[in-house]
């Protein structure tokens, strides 16, 4: 049959991934409840926070905000994407192609990703309104704390959803397995995002510092999503 | 040993504790029909599993043309999976689904292939932008047949494919079954239907507990009253 021999990693990554957004693409269902449980998990904290909040701990509460909604979003994404393989066993045709396991991870990795930025983009801009928190301060430290953090708890959110591909109460055990590990993430992300939100607090030091935690951790999860994914995805 | 041949040499899987398959040996020709039968549970969906690949046998070896059939891309290549589920997206149409398909097994005349399998599947005159959700289970087991069969693979597996269809669709199938094979491939049907086994099948091998119980090749192929008669015999307590 003609066919290429060898085509590399990132081609099979990238037709994984363009795969994976096309079908969201077409149905949009995951977009749309995304943004919606975002918006109402935002909305629902600025009533409940508003007249509670110490102006001084605006910036705090915001970032907690906008990753407890990111969380919570991010969760529904990654049983979605991987929940799409099991309908029909499409996961079998897939693990049955000659596109390398590691590839079929970072694909996965890359449209969830995605999807979870595309929802914090609406994120970002419902806090920065409800909270009054300055999201355009440092727009372009808070785009890297944001897909750095997006890319940690993906990382691990892919690999923990794959392994629940076939459990019967997958979404209920996703969050269990998934939000201690990811705690290192979001407890860094939230601490960077804080700093960037505050008015009073120009130094960037303590954000340069999280998003570089945030990398480190970033490098070591997605190098065990990489090396774990093969086993789990095979049952083995 | 011809060169396509494929071989299972003394194969166990285990799971834990139980032995799902127990040194299975068995050798698989081109251009012949096998039918793999066996009562539930007998282990026949773990023997196509690891031949499809997917699963690492316990001990024991696949060979294809006396090499090892290693769990690589390379192998993937040369193998075509009907399932009883159809394997594709639902949310696509068939010719977006073999679109993927044909991306990842890098074919170069893709849409000349894809058009030339919607054609012999019978698919090629549905709305074009009619997602597979909206299929029916025979329209969904056609596209399987077309996603299997794209890459031109030499090694067609086939694991209940006939489950859920009506005569006409399993009549359908058989005849498919029987065209990869005039074409040279080799192909092995894992069935509960001993009828459909009958109707293509010129190997048949009966698992029974993990182990071969029978192992019969007939070229001219079986009548149903043999394949029934062989299967009971297989089965009867030794």
């Amino acid at each position: 049959m003609t066919g290429s021999p060898h085509p590399s990693f990132w081609r099979y990554t990238a037709l994984i991934a363009i795969k994976d957004l096309r079908i969201e693409g077409r149905s949009r269902e995951v977009l749309y409840t995304m943004g919606f449980s975002a918006a109402l998990v935002v909305l629902v904290f600025s009533f409940a926070l508003a007249s509670a909040t110490d102006p001084a701990q605006g910036p705090i509460t915001a970032a907690g905000v906008l990753w407890a909604a990111t969380l919570f979003t991010g969760t529904v994404a990654l049983a979605r994407v991987l929940d799409r393989e099991r309908e029909n066993e499409s996961i079998r045709s897939l693990l049955l192609s000659p596109a390398p396991r590691a590839a079929i991870y970072a694909g996965k990795l890359i449209a969830t990703s995605t999807l979870m930025l595309a929802v914090e983009i609406l994120l970002t801009v419902l806090v920065g309104v409800l909270f009054s928190a300055g999201v355009f301060a440092h727009l372009g430290w808070l785009a890297l704390v944001l897909v750095l953090g997006t890319l940690g708890f993906a990382s691990t959110g892919v690999v923990f959803s794959a392994a629940l591909l076939r459990s019967r109460s997958r979404e209920a055990l996703l969050g269990a397995l998934l939000f201690p590990i990811v705690i290192p993430v979001l407890l860094a992300a939230s601490r960077a995002t804080a700093c960037l939100f505050d008015p009073l607090s120009p130094d960037l030091e303590p954000v340069a510092f999280w998003t570089r935690f945030l990398l480190a951790t970033d490098v070591i999860y997605i190098a065990l999503g990489l090396w774990v994914f093969e086993p789990v995805v095979s049952g083995e | 040993m011809n060169e396509r041949h494929l071989r299972v040499a003394k194969v166990c899987k285990s799971y834990g504790r139980q032995r799902a398959l127990v040194d299975v040996s068995l050798t698989f020709a081109p251009g012949q029909v096998a039918a793999i039968v066996g009562p539930n549970g007998a282990g026949k969906t773990t023997l196509l599993g690891i031949l499809s690949t997917l699963a690492k046998p316990t001990s024991g070896e696949i060979l294809l043309a006396d090499q090892p059939f290693i769990r690589d891309p390379a192998a993937r290549r040369t193998i075509g999976y009907v399932g009883h589920e159809p394997g594709v997206y639902p949310d696509l149409s068939a010719r977006q689904n073999l679109r993927i398909f044909a991306s990842l097994y890098a074919l170069t005349d893709a849409e000349t292939r894809i058009t030339a399998m919607l054609e012999r599947v019978d698919l090629a005159d549905v709305r074009s932008d009619l997602p597979a959700r909206a299929y029916s289970r025979g329209m969904l087991q056609r596209l399987a047949l077309a996603r299997a069969l794209l890459h031109g693979p030499k090694i067609l597996l086939f694991d209940e494919p006939s489950s859920a269809l009506d005569p006409v669709g399993v009549r359908w199938l058989s005849e498919e079954l029987l065209r990869e094979r005039d074409a040279g491939s080799l192909v092995i049907l894992v069935t509960h239907d001993l009828d459909a086994a009958a109707q293509v099948a010129g190997h048949l091998v009966v698992i029974r507990r993990g182990r071969v119980a029978m192992d019969r090749t007939e070229p001219s192929g079986f009548s149903a009253t043999q394949v029934r008669a062989l299967y009971e015999e297989a089965l009867r307590d030794r």
